[in-house]
């Protein structure tokens, strides 16, 4: 056979190796099956720990604990006590040192989250004490009158 | 001088040739993968989430927290957990609403029905000459039967669909049952998006890759609780591990009544519900 007919087969082979001698650069070490198979766990690795190496910004009540006692101890003896400290006051992320300052969600619409009055039968909704928010002094901040570390102890 | 016949049986081998994919070159060892099955096994973490859609007030705390603690933009409409709102009136009509995915929770009794349409420019170019507004639709309390909040998130499938159809490997489920992206890796194709039967998955504004729920992956793997069960005052929400017999969620699922959504797809949905109803889809 003569040589200019097999010409374009060493082309096609000679792209085939250089896809591969990519493919060998390219794709990391520790890409290949995981402990799921090939199906469910064809995946990089070090991936897994790059997502356990992100940063945690909500660190829980009792990060807070600590340092502010009083408000820990204070709504503790509320029906407020079920309420993260981080939902009002923001992610702590590494308060003090950084942010040396949270900031606070004084606004009504937090309040309404769960104030507002819904009806709904088959949901807890139901059981939480409301309010009408275009009856009930609107546009004051509910924490003018109402302090939600220690709601139960009457107005300010 | 090369003849048809030759041209043609060369052309086929290479056509061949080529189309035989990288892994088939890959030799398996039945001893690795023997291993393989042991080590899944002996690994003694599988983690599920429990939702009791009885506790669940829609105050949309989960949902706040959900999207400071993972990044996701704040004031975009995607999100990696909602919470839908299911009012079903005396008519038998069901009414659901997620605004802002239940973000801000749900301070009003109206029922959301999405931006107006006339108002929406027909062309995405073109400016809008009226500020699309938000349509509501009233509800007579009087008329509610059922009404009722429902968290949804990721169901780290144990068959998930969205993995099956990466084309580059970038989804992937972690030992411990959790289904991953790799943004290094995503090529933004988005044929996971339309995968899911569950419409979790969403493209980041940020990276502009395929982003999920994680499971809190960073948080549950330092033993810690997710982000949206940590945040939720009611217990709506729980995360455990189904290998431990001990672990209250585990004991939930064994014991009480749960169902998963959308079954019939054979996913293996691991994100079990106190509560469901017809209605939920």
């Amino acid at each position: 056979m003569k040589n200019h007919a097999l010409r374009p087969l060493f082309v096609v082979i000679g792209i085939i190796v250089l896809i591969l001698l990519f493919r060998i650069v390219y794709v990391p070490k520790d890409f290949g099956i995981g402990e799921r198979g090939y199906m469910y766990g064809w995946h990089r690795h070090s991936n897994e720990q790059d997502w356990k190496n992100f940063k945690v910004k909500y660190q829980g009540k009792e990060y807070c604990k600590d340092c502010h006692s009083d408000k820990y101890d204070s709504i503790n003896k509320t029906p407020h006590k079920i309420i993260q400290c981080e939902n009002c006051h923001g992610p702590a992320i590494d308060h003090p040192s950084d942010p040396p300052k949270l900031t606070i969600d004084r606004s009504r619409a937090l309040c309404l989250r769960c104030h507002y009055p819904l009806p709904y039968p088959t949901s807890g909704r139901a059981n939480i004490k409301s309010i009408d928010p275009d009856k009930h002094n609107p546009g004051m901040e509910c924490v003018t009158c109402h302090n939600p570390h220690n709601p139960m102890e009457g107005l300010r | 001088m090369i003849t048809r016949r030759d041209f043609l049986k060369k052309s086929v081998i290479t056509a061949a040739g080529v189309a035989l994919p990288l892994a088939a070159f890959e030799v398996l060892d039945p001893k690795k993968l023997m291993a393989q099955e042991a080590a899944d096994t002996k690994n003694g973490t599988r983690w599920a989430f429990v939702v009791d859609t009885y506790k669940c007030v829609g105050c949309g705390l989960c949902v706040k927290a959900c999207k400071l603690e993972n990044e996701v933009p704040y004031d975009t409409s995607v999100t990696r957990t909602w919470v839908e709102r299911y009012v079903i009136t005396k008519d038998g009509k069901t009414h659901a609403d997620t605004p802002k995915g239940g973000r801000d929770g749900f301070t009003t009794s109206k029922i959301s029905l999405g931006m107006s349409e006339e108002a929406a420019p027909k062309d995405m170019m073109a400016k809008p000459e009226t500020k699309p507004t938000e349509k509501f639709e009233d509800i007579d309390p009087n008329d509610i039967t059922k009404a009722f909040f429902v968290p949804k998130l990721c169901n780290q499938c144990d068959n998930p669909p969205c993995v099956q159809v990466c084309p580059v490997g970038a989804t992937y489920q972690t030992p411990d049952g959790v289904v991953l992206v790799d943004r290094t890796w995503c090529i933004g194709c988005g044929y996971c998006i339309m995968g899911c039967p569950y419409g979790v998955r969403f493209f980041h504004p940020v990276y502009h890759t395929a982003e999920k729920c994680t499971f809190c992956y960073h948080r549950i793997t330092k033993g810690l609780k997710t982000a949206c069960v940590q945040a939720c005052p009611f217990g709506a929400r729980q995360i455990g591990n189904l290998k431990d017999p001990n672990d209250p969620v585990t004991k939930i699922i064994m014991t009480e009544r749960v169902s998963v959504l959308k079954a019939e797809y054979g996913t293996k949905p691991q994100v079990f519900y106190i509560g469901l109803d017809k209605e939920v889809r």
